[in-house]
């Protein structure tokens, strides 16, 4: 015979808080931990508007990897971005760098400026954390023998080597039309290094360069440099330097009808769709080689789209912050967890392929990765068009541009 | 070294100077009158440029028309902050008010990076690229335009503490604060007014900056130090010292830029700053002490 106890409404609440308290243990523990990774751009301060779009590409990636299931040799770690500001200080990224080891980082991405990256990789260096660098194009960064230091992109030496390639291919092509050049450059670490280089390599492309002015940041008036350029009359200005005094040196030398074959950069802080949107007649024809994303792929063509969307520009920081979370992602797939070791070991043997930007498969020698490679750009008056290499171009360069006369 | 480009360099550093002078003018007045050092001057002088641009941007109007709606919105601004934050806050006394307008400028760029995001905008009208020729020097015409206006400015302003009542009351606040209450001078009133006249000239200034420069959260800060530096040069609370220290230090960095390089060229500036303060304190026409 048995007997039956009719449930009451109290033991079905003791039994629920019952099973509640033992079973919630459980299930935080089946959560893997969220793999943190430090955001240190400066979103303030005079580079603000390059840290805005480095954390809005790498914000990009962990959303999309998260969206994907998280890491899944991991048990679908998600990843979680920890916010950093540098306020386009030095100090402030190293000091920055320490509160997010205080608070688990895993990983760090950074920091826009060489000269921020420069001293905040040496402090992740004590901990052993690994320091991805999206943008910083000093190559002291990756030559210190920091082990924990991993550049995606190619660095200054690289990138003047190539723009020296390109300007030459082309150069030759118009027939050798330029013969001389002026080089403008910011006083940091940025442009004092490209504009070193580029005056030991242009006599290796025949031309001789002229002049080299180095100028503050903040300038308030290129209005001298443009007299001294008109006074030199080079074939090209070649220009190293960040956005705000990018766009008003050009808007100077656009004034003052400097005649020249190009208005050429390397790594041009401020030749983006911006310069494009908001100045189209100083924009038109000029020349950038740097960072840019496959305009033959698909999924970089997606990504476009989705920061156009947001209504965002589509710059190189997103792009370049957003593969280098891509990088790490898949660096943490493959060492399956988060350890530092594991993971600098991971970065280290990457071989990652999956690419939105023109680039082969990643191979990092003393931390920099030897796949990379910018191409030659050049802006419409409603565009920018890759003119230099073939296989990724998408218009013929205009070389020499038209004169003002 | 070539005359002509020594002409070019003083032309160019005369109409630089014009610039650095209204935005030292506003910033003269309130020191003159109120005896403090407005932090917040930058910070209003980047508000006032992002509302130029976003008239022209949103509604077509020209930077130059914009002076129509951003002197008195600018006025408008000033006169109410002092009435209902500053004055208050700084209950009479002088350190207060520097420490709130410091707090301001912090909140305001804050703001400013919440809103508008860290990005630098420019804008571009049809008159951008027009040149004019001085002699041998070809200026951009918004250049030009910015001297003119800013020197007719500044005139208008010395003669509006001159020859108008409420300039006359400025004056007489300005030297002698118990003895203007006495005689019946509504002294809060004319601060907030002066502080008003301030914001007024920053207003202009933007109108007058925006076709030649770009605007961001930061952009107070590339001129603050030089106008702070044009007010110590030219004499606190002087106007012919605003109008003479702006070109004096447009000049500096115009011949500085030349002779040492754009790089070091800018030193000039602060070494004039540091040898007025050793040598002549109250600067060129500021009272003696």
């Amino acid at each position: 015979m048995t007997t039956s106890t009719p449930l009451s409404r109290r033991l079905i609440l003791q039994a629920g808080a019952a099973t509640a308290a033992l079973g919630a243990p459980g299930l935080l523990l089946a959560q893997p931990r969220p793999v943190k990774i430090g955001l240190v751009h400066p979103v303030s301060g005079g580079l603000a508007y390059s840290g805005s779009q480095s954390r809005m590409g790498a914000q990009m990636a962990i959303d999309e990897v998260n969206a994907a299931g998280g890491i899944r040799s991991m048990g679908g770690a998600r990843l979680e971005a920890l916010n950093g500001d540098s306020q386009s200080r030095p100090e402030v990224g190293v000091s920055e760098v320490e509160r997010m080891q205080q608070e688990g980082v895993s990983a760090y991405l950074g920091c826009f400026a060489s000269g921020i990256a420069l001293p905040a990789t040496q402090a992740a260096a004590k901990y052993n954390t690994p320091f991805l660098i999206d943008v910083g194009a000093s190559d002291l960064i990756v030559s210190r023998g920091l082990k924990n230091v991993f550049r995606l992109k190619p660095g200054f030496g690289a990138c003047v080597d190539d723009a020296m390639v390109a300007l030459g291919e082309i150069n030759r092509a118009a027939g050798g039309i330029a013969k001389t050049a002026v080089i403008v450059h910011e006083e940091s670490e940025f442009g004092t290094g490209t504009a070193k280089l580029l005056g030991s390599k242009l006599p290796g492309v025949n031309i001789q360069p002229l002049e080299t002015i180095k100028h503050a940041n903040p300038t308030r008036d290129f209005s001298n440099v443009a007299l001294r350029i008109k006074g030199l009359k080079p074939d090209l200005v070649i220009m190293s330097n960040y956005q705000n005094e990018y766009v008003l040196l050009a808007r100077t030398l656009h004034q003052q009808k400097v005649d020249v074959a190009a208005m050429f950069s390397v790594l041009g802080g401020g030749f983006n769709y911006k310069l494009v949107q908001e100045q189209p007649d100083i924009a038109l024809n000029m020349m950038d080689f740097n960072h840019w994303y496959n305009p033959k792929s698909a999924k970089a063509t997606a990504l476009r789209k989705a920061v156009e969307a947001k209504g965002g520009l589509f710059t190189f920081e997103v792009y370049m912050s957003y593969s280098a979370v891509m990088l790490y992602a898949d660096a943490l797939q493959r060492a399956g967890s988060a350890d530092k070791e594991k993971a600098i070991a991971a970065l280290e043997s990457s071989t990652w392929s999956d690419h939105i930007l023109p680039y082969g498969p990643t191979k990092f020698v003393n931390g920099q990765n030897q796949g990379g490679k910018g191409v030659l750009l050049q802006a419409t008056r409603t565009d920018i068009d890759v003119v230099w290499p073939n296989q990724f171009a998408s218009a013929k360069a205009v070389f020499p541009r038209p004169k003002f006369s | 070294m070539d005359a002509t480009i020594l002409a070019s360099a003083a032309i160019n550093g005369l109409l630089l100077g014009g610039i650095y002078t209204l935005v030292a003018s506003g910033l003269t007045l309130i020191y003159g009158v109120l005896h403090i050092i407005n932090f917040a001057h930058g910070s209003m002088l980047m508000l006032a440029m992002f509302g130029v641009f976003y008239l022209l941007t949103l509604l077509g109007i020209d930077p130059y028309l914009s002076l129509l709606i951003m002197v008195p919105a600018m006025f408008v601004l000033g006169y109410v902050l002092y009435k209902g934050l500053i004055g208050r806050l700084s209950s009479g006394k002088d350190e207060n008010i520097l420490l709130v307008t410091l707090g301001l400028s912090i909140l305001i760029e804050n703001l400013a990076l919440m809103f508008f995001k860290g990005d630098s905008r420019t804008i571009q009208v049809s008159y951008s690229d027009r040149m004019v020729e001085l002699g041998s020097t070809l200026v951009p015409l918004p250049k030009l335009i910015s001297f003119v206006v800013a020197m007719v400015i500044c005139i208008a302003l010395g003669l509006f503490m001159r020859r108008t009542d409420i300039g006359r009351a400025i004056r007489a606040v300005a030297k002698e604060r118990v003895g203007a209450r006495l005689v019946g001078i509504d002294v809060e009133r004319i601060y907030a007014i002066s502080y008003g006249i301030g914001l007024a000239t920053l207003g202009a200034a933007a109108c007058l900056l925006m076709p030649i420069f770009y605007v961001s959260p930061t952009i107070g800060h590339v001129f603050v130090l030089v106008a702070f530096t044009v007010v110590v040069l030219g004499g606190m609370g002087s106007f012919l010292g605003a109008v003479i220290g702006g070109l004096i230090i447009g000049l500096t960095e115009s011949f500085g830029g030349l002779f040492l390089g754009e790089s070091l060229g800018q030193i000039g500036i602060s070494l004039i700053f540091i040898l007025i303060l050793l040598f002549r304190p109250s600067g060129l026409f500021g009272a003696r002490q």
